[in-house]
């Protein structure tokens, strides 16, 4: 039989959970669901246009009550709940229906807070939460001509702005001589109290209200002062409190929420709750994006799955009144060790403020031009060391060089037919059309439709800008972690970490352990599964050859033509005349069209037809080559140069060390492709300040330089350490890589990652750990073991992925 | 229309490919999970790239070369994407892989 899951509050949270359970395991619950509206499940955010006039109901309804019907959901909805009897395990709701449960999710959401002043129960005192609410607002306003709201928050600009539009006068009663206090600073403040008079709002601030004034219906307000402001209707927004009285009443612990887990539950095991009436770790949260995380983490454990952790969130907020752009997040108040960056142009009412403690964003605000919004929340959430980003940070995304649009401060500035994706072609114009006429929200919707940053990626940011000032102040739910690709709602570090605590050992476990919403998953996540696997287990994992891109399997390079590119390794950029001569042959004997040195100090034999390919290898191999991996996700080129053995300036054998390093990393998988080099003084001919890894030689040993990166963005090195042996350069390279490989994302290379985790990270677990460094050290040498026999050397058995390569025999 | 017998399934590796070169040019051979077995030209709408060296997932496989993701069993791009990849009929009896199609374009 299946077990009984009851759910009170048909609200945006609880809706959200039973949602992500049906996805998750839609047989394993009878479900019942007691909501006190007498409507299905809305979009709550979404009440702000509907008074407007800019959406009407049937827009914002999420789920008719045709859903639930589909579902097999019972719902009662107009049918509040009023006791819950946890012995009996029944809720009983005021008409009296009451239902069993195996479990209980409680999702009552919050009241608005109603200041409790004479004559707040007069007709014509509402409060902006709910349709009723709004239906209410509009009747008066078709009837009535003077508002008064009081609360200058989120919420209370809100409905003065919707009642504006609706051809009310409005005046706005605020406690604080600052609007939104609790979202922006003094200055933010003034600008917007600005922008809003000059749309006829009026305020009163810093004013308190004393009394509502009326007999049969409200005629003004009494401010403290012992002004009047006449009113025909009053909007109470000052404030929510969590509905937490029907779980106190049952007995569970309650303080300013439902206190709650990191799995959801409350202190009685049966019973969950989410949403605005719950309380996790101290906080309570009044925004959709940290619900909704709430939710997905709830639903994990009501499916029985059993491993989701919700550990709090950060959140943004943006003001939906159109034409004007507030965005806040964080914490911008300052505090012991803060600093303060500010960038004002009163002419162009901009106004952006960031928070930086300890190298990374604290808090974010900005006003006016919002499109960096994203950008800074970006930082804020991954923690980002932004030191080498500091001057930037003011002119936005679009100066941060990553754009490649040097000096612009956003793409509004941008004409129509400004490139955008260079790799693409895509300008301006046609992504803002397609996001227009296609109704796209998202970086990737935009990716599928317009191709723009599908290829490197670098624009991304920009893509984000335009996205963010099209959509203008349309919600759009900020993910509080990037899943891993379309098939899972979980991130890669969500993964790692799940792989080894639940002892997951092939691709099939993951996917059906976590979840995954396709059967064999995507391009994407099959290569990014199949590497955290091969790390986690070294010499355990068995490779999946039909997860890897066509390079790996190939070992060789695909073409734009189809033909393949084949690079063998050449130690530290060092050949010899029988390997030459072996190349030579090779190239005669299978026809390859072009020779070519390589920027990474080797030869590349370009346009190998397929098939040819595993006779090309045994010959190299023959000839004592292997595989270069200039096609893997791997170890690629160490480069060296002549060093101490030849030039006149070299202090160290940069070459010898250089071919030692090799020797050490050749053949190991790493999360995007690794390169090294080695300079025998700091003229630095080999580049190494560019490099993953980079060693230059000084005369008392070697600067080890970490992070660098030639492609797209260029990134010179940080400083790591100054050592002096051969073998320190070789531990501190090899713990390096290891730290690289259990830690970053698949396809971020050591660039991204070091500024994602911050130097000081890196340096923590490297140089100021020695035991740590060696650990890592071990465990690096030790997937070596495993990792390094040469692709080409299996060719003397023909092993099956050789057969695979070569065309099937044409019929008889 | 004649069926012609390729190879055995087990010629093709699950979630992969294999190609064969006929008249009517080359074809790829893929395998699903649930070994259902689809002919495509080899030939990507976009610019022609391997299909049979892309990634296999679900009925449907992303071409190497620019990521564009083509439905085995109709051969259309999947949207927002456009473009179709010829497809021929193939089945799978008592453990062969028969085409049909492919010959007899080529014998007109
Ligand atoms: C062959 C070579 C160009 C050449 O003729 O010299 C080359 C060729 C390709 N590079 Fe490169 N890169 C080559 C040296 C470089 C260098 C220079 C270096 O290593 O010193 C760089 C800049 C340094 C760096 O990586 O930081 C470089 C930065 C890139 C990038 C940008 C990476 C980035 O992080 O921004 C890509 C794109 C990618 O990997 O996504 C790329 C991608 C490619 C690909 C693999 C594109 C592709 O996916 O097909 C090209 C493969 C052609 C082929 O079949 O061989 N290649 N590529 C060089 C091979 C070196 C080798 O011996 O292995
Ligand atoms: C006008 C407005 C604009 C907003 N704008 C934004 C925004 O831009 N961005 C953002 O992130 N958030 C916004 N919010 C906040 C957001 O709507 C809430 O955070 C969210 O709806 C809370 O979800 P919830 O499920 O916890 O509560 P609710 O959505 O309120 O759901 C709780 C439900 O439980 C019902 N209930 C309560 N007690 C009982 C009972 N005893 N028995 C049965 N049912 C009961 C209630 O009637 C309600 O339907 C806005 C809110 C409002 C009102
Ligand atoms: S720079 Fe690199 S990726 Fe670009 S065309 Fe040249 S080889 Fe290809
Ligand atoms: S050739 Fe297939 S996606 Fe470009």
């Amino acid at each position: 039989m299946k077990q009984k899951l009851v759910v009170i509050g048909n609200g945006m949270a609880g809706i959200k959970a039973v949602e992500e359970l049906l996805d998750r395991n839609p047989d394993l619950y009878d479900i019942t669901v007691f909501g006190d509206e007498p409507h299905g499940n809305y979009n709550r955010i979404m009440l702000s246009p509907v008074l407007s006039g800019d959406k009407t109901m049937a827009d914002i309804m999420i789920n008719e009550r045709s859903w639930y019907t589909e579902h097999g959901i019972t719902l009662h909805a107009g049918s509040p709940v009023t006791s819950i009897d946890r012995q009996q395990r029944t809720v009983t709701a005021e008409d009296g229906t009451s239902a069993s449960y195996d479990r209980l999710l409680i999702a009552t959401g919050s009241s608005p807070f109603i200041i409790p002043v004479p004559g707040h129960d007069l007709p014509g005192v509402v409060a902006f939460r709910s349709i009723a609410d709004v239906d209410a607002m509009a009747a008066a306003a078709a009837e009535y001509s003077r508002a008064v709201v009081i609360g200058g928050g989120l919420l209370g600009l809100e409905a003065a702005a919707g009642l504006l539009q609706r051809g009310m006068t409005v005046t706005v009663i605020h406690l604080m001589d600052c609007l939104m206090e609790r979202q922006l600073d003094p200055v933010a403040s003034a600008l917007l109290k600005r922008s809003l008079e000059e749309r006829s709002l009026t305020f009163a601030m810093p004013a308190e209200t004393k009394a509502i004034l009326g007999s049969e219906r409200v005629r003004a307000v009494a401010l403290a002062d012992g002004s009047e402001v006449a009113a025909d209707l009053v909007v109470m927004a000052v404030g929510i409190r969590p509905n937490i009285a029907l779980a106190e009443e049952a007995g569970l612990h309650v303080e300013r929420g439902i206190v709650v887990n990191d799995t959801m539950q409350t202190y009685d095991p049966r019973i969950y709750a989410v949403g605005e009436c719950v309380q996790h770790r101290g906080q309570t949260y009044g925004l959709v994006a940290p619900l909704f995380d709430q939710s997905k983490v709830c639903a994990n454990h009501l499916a029985e799955i059993g491993y989701a952790r919700y550990a709090g969130s950060l959140t943004s907020t943006k003001l939906k009144v159109t034409g004007i752009d507030v965005f806040s997040a964080g914490d911008f108040s300052g505090g012991e060790g803060a600093e303060e960056i500010v960038f004002q142009d009163a002419a162009q009412g901009i106004y952006r403020k960031v928070v930086i403690n300890d190298n990374q964003v604290q808090g974010a605000l900005a006003y006016g031009d919002t499109s960096d919004g994203a950008w800074y929340f970006q930082l804020m959430r991954d923690g980002t060391d932004v030191s080498a980003l500091r001057e930037k940070l003011m002119f936005g995304h679009g100066g941060s060089g990553e754009a490649g649009l040097g000096g612009e401060t956003g793409t509004a500035a941008l004409p129509g037919d400004a490139e955008i994706c260079g790799c693409n072609g895509v300008c301006k114009d046609d992504i803002v059309t397609a996001i227009t006429a296609k109704n796209l929200f998202t970086l990737d919707d935009v990716r599928a439709h317009t191709k723009a940053s599908s290829s490197c990626g670098s624009c991304s940011g920009l893509v984000e800008q335009i996205l963010a000032s099209t959509v203008g102040s349309g919600y759009a739910e900020t993910p509080s972690v990037r899943p891993l690709c379309k098939c899972t709602a979980f991130s890669h570090d969500d993964v790692r970490r799940t792989i080894i605590a639940q002892n997951l050992k092939t691709i099939p476990a993951v996917m059906r352990f976590m979840d995954w919403e396709t059967e064999d998953g995507c391009a994407k996540c099959r290569p990014a599964l199949n590497y955290y696997l091969l790390c986690a287990w070294p010499g355990e994992h068995v490779d999946d050859a039909q997860s890897r891109f066509i390079n790996e399997r190939a070992h060789a390079n695909i073409q734009k033509d189809g033909t393949y590119s084949v690079v063998p390794r050449m130690w530290g950029g060092m050949t010899n005349p029988k390997e030459l001569r072996a190349i030579a042959d090779v190239a005669e004997r299978f026809d390859i069209p072009a020779v070519k040195l390589t920027g990474g100090q080797r030869i590349d034999l370009l346009g190998v037809k397929k098939e040819d390919l595993p006779a090309v290898w045994r010959d190299l191999n023959a000839a004592g080559m292997v595989s270069g991996h200039a096609y893997g996700k791997a170890l690629r080129t160490v480069k060296t140069c002549v060093g101490s053995e030849w030039c006149r300036f070299g202090v160290q054998d940069s070459t010898s060390m250089g071919i030692d390093l090799e020797k050490m990393a050749w053949a190991s998988w790493t999360p995007h492709k690794f390169k090294m080099a080695v300079s025998g003084c700091p003229r630095n001919c080999a580049e190494a300040t560019i490099k993953d890894f980079g060693v230059v030689a000084v005369a008392e040993g070697w600067e080890l330089h970490v992070g660098g990166n030639g492609g797209i963005r260029v990134r010179t090195t940080d400083l790591l350490a100054k050592v002096t042996t051969e073998d320190e350069v070789k531990e501190y390279a090899g713990a390096f890589m290891q730290l690289y490989r259990e830690e970053a994302h698949y396809l971020e290379r050591t660039a991204p990652w070091i500024e994602r985790v911050g130097l000081g990270h890196v340096k923590e677990r490297i140089n100021e750990d020695a035991g740590g460094r060696r650990t890592l050290f071990e465990r690096f040498l030790l997937s070596q073991k495993y990792a390094q026999s040469d692709p080409w050397a299996e060719g003397a058995e023909d092993p099956p992925e050789w057969t695979e390569i070569r065309p099937l025999a044409a019929a008889e | 229309m004649e069926w012609q017998r390729i190879c055995d399934l087990e010629d093709i590796p699950r979630l992969g490919a294999r190609t064969i070169c006929l008249a009517a040019g080359p074809i790829a051979l893929f395998r699903t999970r649930d070994d259902r077995v689809f002919a495509l030209l080899d030939k990507c709408p976009h610019k022609a790239g391997p299909l049979s060296q892309g990634i296999v997932h679900g009925t449907r496989v992303t071409c190497p070369l620019h990521d564009m993701v083509i439905e085995l069993e109709t051969g259309l791009a999947v949207a927002p994407d456009e473009g179709r990849a010829e497809t021929f009929e193939a089945r799978v009896i008592s453990g062969n892989v028969e085409i049909r199609g492919a010959l007899t374009a080529a014998a007109e």
